[in-house]
């Protein structure tokens, strides 16, 4: 018998770090279409972020709390410096403004639903505050965003808090967009705009432009609500420390700090990815910018961007913020990028709707499409429809109520009677990069990179 | 209903806002007359009822801000946003007015006697502003719906990023914005320009207005516009 020889043939296989597949793709997609790409979510490169810190849970020094008997209280407060009637949260986990547009009219009712069920607060977003919202809400926070789409001061004085938006994590120094396929009769009429267009919000807000003209907003909105609702300042992460002290000085009773990890419905990549400071070192910086003003616990501080679980959120609270937002985690509760949805307790397959965006379950961030396989981001009347308002209720409520768990568990672990009182001292960090941000020392040292000179 | 003075010299702007908004909306005040202004901010921001406020001097930022159904004078001029976000109701400055009138409003009539300044009338959203003299540059910037009526002059790039508002303008427009044009005036722009002109208690022949409005050859992502955007 004759043996043939072995096919020998070697194939090159050697990647370039600088021009691998990722780069290639972009390239290919550049010179395709002449466009820069718009996508949703936030940015999925690594950063240094809460992952990379550990708590110190008591021991001899200190004392911990029985888990299940010992009261560890989670009511959280915002609003104390000047508003009349300040917002008060059984927990302090809210959720992000997300838009009327973005997500679908069901989605903003499981949000309204499983927030008030649990004693927090929900927020509006680009494009204008829905009546189902109000009414699933018990504690609305209302946006008044550089667009002022469908602002009406009406809802000024149904909102409980204003949150004046500078900034996003995801873009911060860039304005929103929402794609054509989105803007439907209804989105389209909130806002002002024909329909079916592909809409840019500004970027900068209609009339005011400093943080001087800034502080005579925060008036008008105090005038107009006769001193009574807390007003919000809420900024996209970059220069946090200088930001935050002119969000103060403008008259803010709470800043919400977003980090570059934040989420959005659709932004150019280029924004996500290249501009704005990841979550972790933009929370010290304001807490920083709070200390130095002596403005701790008078003014409070929210922080969103990457807050994904309990842990994150007791690290959050740890390093000084007095809540946090999350917006991309609740919709991963609704069902975002999972490869199924529930209809009548029945999953469903959602594989074909993301073969149709080219994407798959795990991999999806193609809010801007408003396809939605699973219906979350949508306006169309048929994926609407993938998200029962009850069940995500449901789903978002198991979600945050675990997280609440997660919370108190860690603090009562550190000893605490309070979570509020979870201090920078209980954390130490995992690496170098996040020590350098946190202002932590690295575990199992006391350096901290960058103090006394190091 | 009684009429009332109110002097800013002697009460505070909480005061008179608190006033506006409760015994106002309780329709115990026909007419407030504010004494003593000096340039204060935010005077009868928010109101909500058919009250007529007549403001003795200079006002501030944001007079008449948020406005809903009220009658709000200044008899001299008026700060940055003057009427920003007015849902309906009326505003009629006799001055000049600085950058941002009519801000993103929504309905209401502006009308500002004399000049206005920079972005006139920016992200306007279904309110009629009328100006008496000229405005600044960026003026009606990305103005949605609505309509602007300018007898004077307009500055750099007027109507950039316009959608549905119409723009009147009788005088000369240093620069047209992108996806701007001056388009032919039809009867009913003419039958606008009259009715605006006559609420403002201007006269100016409609027939020497020009029409601008939008290209709309951005409103959908165009490859081929590069920096337009
Ligand atoms: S599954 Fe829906 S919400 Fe999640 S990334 Fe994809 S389009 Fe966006």
């Amino acid at each position: 018998m004759e043996s043939k020889p072995a096919q020998t043939k070697h194939i090159s296989r050697e990647e370039s770090a600088g021009y691998d597949s990722k780069t290639l793709d972009y390239i290919r997609n550049a010179a395709a279409h002449g466009l820069y790409e718009i996508r949703g979510m936030g940015a999925k490169r690594k950063v240094a972020n809460f992952d990379d810190l550990v708590f110190l849970g008591a021991s001899l020094s200190r004392y911990a709390l029985e888990g299940y008997r010992e009261k560890c209280n989670t009511k959280t407060i915002l609003g104390t410096r000047f508003a009349k009637k300040p917002i008060e949260l059984d927990i302090p986990i809210t959720i992000a403004g997300m838009s009327f547009g973005s997500l679908s009219a069901n989605v903003k009712e499981s949000l309204g639903r499983a927030a008030s069920e649990m004693g927090t607060s929900t927020t509006t977003g680009d494009g204008g505050m829905t009546q189902e919202e109000r009414q699933s809400s018990k504690t609305l926070v209302y946006q008044c965003l550089p667009s002022r789409y469908g602002f009406n001061p009406d809802d000024v004085r149904r909102a409980d808090a204003i949150e004046v938006v500078i900034g996003q994590g995801a873009k911060p120094g860039g304005g929103g967009m929402l794609l054509g396929q989105k803007v439907s009769p209804r989105v389209a009429k909130m806002r002002t705009l024909p329909e079916g267009i592909d809409q840019r919000s500004a970027c900068r807000h209609p009339d005011w432009t400093g943080p001087d003209d800034l502080a005579i907003k925060i008036q008008e909105l105090r005038e107009l609500t006769d001193w009574e609702k807390p007003i919000y300042v809420k900024v996209g992460a970059t220069r946090t420390f200088n930001d935050v002290k002119l969000a103060v000085h403008a008259g803010a009773d709470v800043v919400v700090v977003d980090g570059m990890q934040g989420g959005t419905a659709a932004t150019q990549t280029c924004f996500i990815e290249h501009i704005g400071i990841p979550t972790l070192g933009a929370v010290r910086q304001a807490v920083d910018a709070l200390e130095d003003l002596d403005m701790k616990g008078k003014v409070q501080l929210i922080v969103s961007g990457g807050i994904r679980t309990g842990p994150d959120v007791a690290k959050a609270l740890a390093m000084g913020a007095d809540a946090v937002a999350i917006g991309q985690g609740v919709l991963v509760a609704l069902g975002c990028n999972s490869d199924s949805y529930i209809q009548n307790g029945v999953h469903h397959s959602a594989m074909e709707g993301y073969a149709a965006l080219g994407t798959a379950p795990g991999f999806c961030h193609h809010c801007h499409t408003g396809k939605c396989p699973v219906g979350i981001t949508t306006q169309d009347p048929v994926l609407e429809q993938y998200l029962n308002p009850e069940v995500g209720a449901m789903r978002l409520r198991n979600y945050l109520k675990t997280l609440n768990m997660e919370l108190t568990t860690i603090a009562r672990a550190c000893g605490k009677q309070n979570v509020h009182h979870l201090e920078r001292e209980d954390l130490v960090a995992l690496t170098v990069e996040a020590a350098a941000m946190a202002h932590l020392p690295l575990a199992g040292t006391n350096w901290i990179p960058g103090s006394n000179g190091d | 209903m009684e009429n009332l003075t109110f002097d800013l010299a002697k009460s505070s702007l909480r005061e008179l806002n608190q006033l506006l908004h409760k015994d106002a909306k309780d329709g115990k005040l026909g007419k407030v007359t504010v004494l003593n202004p000096d340039g204060a901010h935010n005077i009868a921001v928010g109101l909500d009822c058919p009250v007529e406020v007549e403001v003795q001097g200079h006002a501030g930022y944001y007079v008449g801000g948020m406005n809903k159904i009220a009658t709000i004078t200044v008899m001299g001029s008026a700060g940055t946003g003057v009427g920003e976000n007015m849902m309906s109701g009326k505003v009629h400055v006799k001055g000049f007015a600085s950058n941002g009138a009519g801000a993103s409003a929504h309905g209401g009539l502006l009308v500002i006697d004399g000049d206005a300044g920079l972005r006139c009338g920016i992200s306007l959203k279904g309110g009629d502003i009328v100006v008496g003299g000229s405005v600044g540059s960026f003026s009606a910037f990305m103005a949605q719906a609505g309509r602007m009526v300018i007898c004077g002059d307009a500055g750099d790039a007027l109507g950039d990023s316009l959608y549905e508002a119409v723009l009147y303008v009788r005088g000369n427009i240093k620069t047209l914005g992108s996806d701007a044009q001056i388009e032919p005036m039809s009867q009913a722009d003419l039958d606008t320009v009259a009715d605006l002109l006559a609420q403002a208690g201007l006269k100016h022949d409609p027939k020497g207005f020009k029409r601008i409005a939008s290209k709309r050859e951005l409103y959908h992502w165009n490859v081929d516009a590069n920096q337009e955007y």
